[in-house]
């Protein structure tokens, strides 16, 4: 009975939120998706008081002005406008990558601009869109990379309240007819920041692309994530965060859950679902309703981490 | 005396002339970015052609060759990118952003 029990949590049962507007609760346990209860974004929230919670944001893509958005710093601010709301304080904030969408000075100082406005310290790791200066991602080094102590093209690591968080970079160096991309410094560098850890400590790994294989026609996945996988197959709690494919996809696979978050920018297809990725258009009172940002609730004791989207507009 | 002037006239002449009607008659050649492909995907051209790319997507690309010489800045919507591909050759590239996206130069003499 008592090994039951620990065996249990070593596993650590995995709830998982995906609260979409219309307030239904998914609850990931071990890995099989049940609906357990259909909940209030107050009933969410009151979750969200046991631990402490973190935000996350993606894809604020600052300069673009193409039909699909033409004032993305709006939505970004409306997104940060929502975070002294919340009921619960996260800790910090994530971004996820492609602040900008051309890497230009301006655009990173809208965008840091705004993210200010929520009052949080702020952890970044870049997206493509944020290394084309001409120095290639000398520019986001020294405005982000830097205070980050980050590594190479900007990897780094931090904890928080027990656990480990990991900022990785997929999109630096990218080689022909491949997706995103690690590299063998990069995973020689997590090698050596995981190999002394315990086990038991909940890890998050956030990086721009998927770490799993969303759509390989589209080049939405990580040719070497595998790597990253195989290091961490001996935690029992894992979660990795990413952004690139504007849309809200979820894996379970053992003790990793996958989890990509909305632009506050523009929407995406759904894979395979048009001719190419890309910016799609929505009808403008529909716009609210594809952007968002995700919460993650990090809770004492069973340790389970609770993913929650919400839209800017339900 | 006469005759020297003339002669060095016409030795200008034969070696400018060739290299001004070179730079009018470069051969132009256009791919096209859209959808996240570049059209055509493998293009023929003749040494000294200069090859345009030009983006007609809603985000941005880059060209890339394998080789790493060739380097475009990121190409915003409607932005194009120039280069002449003087020598002889095969030449595969892929777009920077999305390295899915690949395409070929092949240039003959």
């Amino acid at each position: 009975m008592a090994q039951d029990n620990s065996s249990i949590d070593r596993r650590r049962t995995l709830e998982c939120m995906v609260w979409a507007g219309s307030g239904v609760l998914w609850t990931l346990v071990g890995g099989v998706p049940q609906t357990s209860a259909v909940l209030g974004m107050e009933t969410a929230q009151a979750q969200a008081a046991t631990g402490f919670s973190f935000l996350q944001i993606s894809d604020s893509h600052i300069g673009f002005k193409q039909a699909a958005n033409p004032n993305p710093l709006a939505t970004l601010q409306e997104a940060i406008g929502k975070v002294g709301g919340m009921a619960t304080k996260p800790a910090f904030m994530i971004h996820t990558g492609d602040i900008s969408h051309l890497s230009k000075p301006e655009e990173f100082d809208d965008a840091e601009k705004i993210i200010a406005g929520a009052r949080l310290d702020v952890h970044y790791v870049p997206g493509e869109h944020d290394i084309v200066d001409e120095g290639r991602g000398a520019d986001y080094m020294n405005r982000f990379g830097r205070r980050q102590k980050a590594q190479g093209s900007g990897w780094y690591a931090f904890d928080h309240d027990g656990v480990h968080f990991v900022g990785l970079v997929n999109v630096a160096d990218l080689k022909a007819g491949g997706m995103g991309s690690l590299g063998a410094a990069q995973i020689a560098w997590l090698t050596e920041d995981l190999k002394d850890r315990s086990a038991s400590t909940p890890l998050v790994i956030f990086a721009h692309i998927p770490l799993w294989t969303v759509y390989a026609d589209w080049g939405w996945g990580t040719d070497d994530a595998a790597q990253v996988l195989a290091l961490v197959k001996r935690f029992g709690s894992v979660t990795v965060l990413n952004g690139h494919i504007h849309q809200i996809m979820q894996k379970v696979e053992g003790a990793v859950t996958f989890h990509t978050a909305r632009s506050t920018a523009f929407p995406q297809p759904a894979p395979g679902t048009a001719p190419s990725p890309g910016p799609m258009k929505v009808a403008d009172e529909r716009l609210g309703s594809v952007l968002g940002t995700t919460a993650i609730t990090v809770k004492r004791g069973s340790e389970p981490l609770a993913i929650i989207d919400s839209a800017l507009k339900a | 005396m006469t005759i020297d002037l003339d002669r060095r006239r016409l030795c200008a002449a034969a070696v400018l002339l060739p290299l001004l009607t070179q730079r009018v008659r470069a051969d132009e050649a256009t791919v096209k970015i859209e959808n996240f492909s570049f059209t055509p995907d493998t293009l023929n051209v003749k040494a000294g052609t200069v090859v345009i790319w030009s983006n007609d997507d809603d985000i941005p690309h880059s060209v890339v060759t394998t080789d790493g010489k060739v380097h475009s800045r990121a190409l915003d919507t409607t932005d194009t990118f120039r280069f002449t591909f003087a020598t002889p050759g095969t030449y595969d590239y892929f777009c920077g952003l999305h390295p899915h996206m690949k395409g070929r130069i092949i240039v003959t003499p």
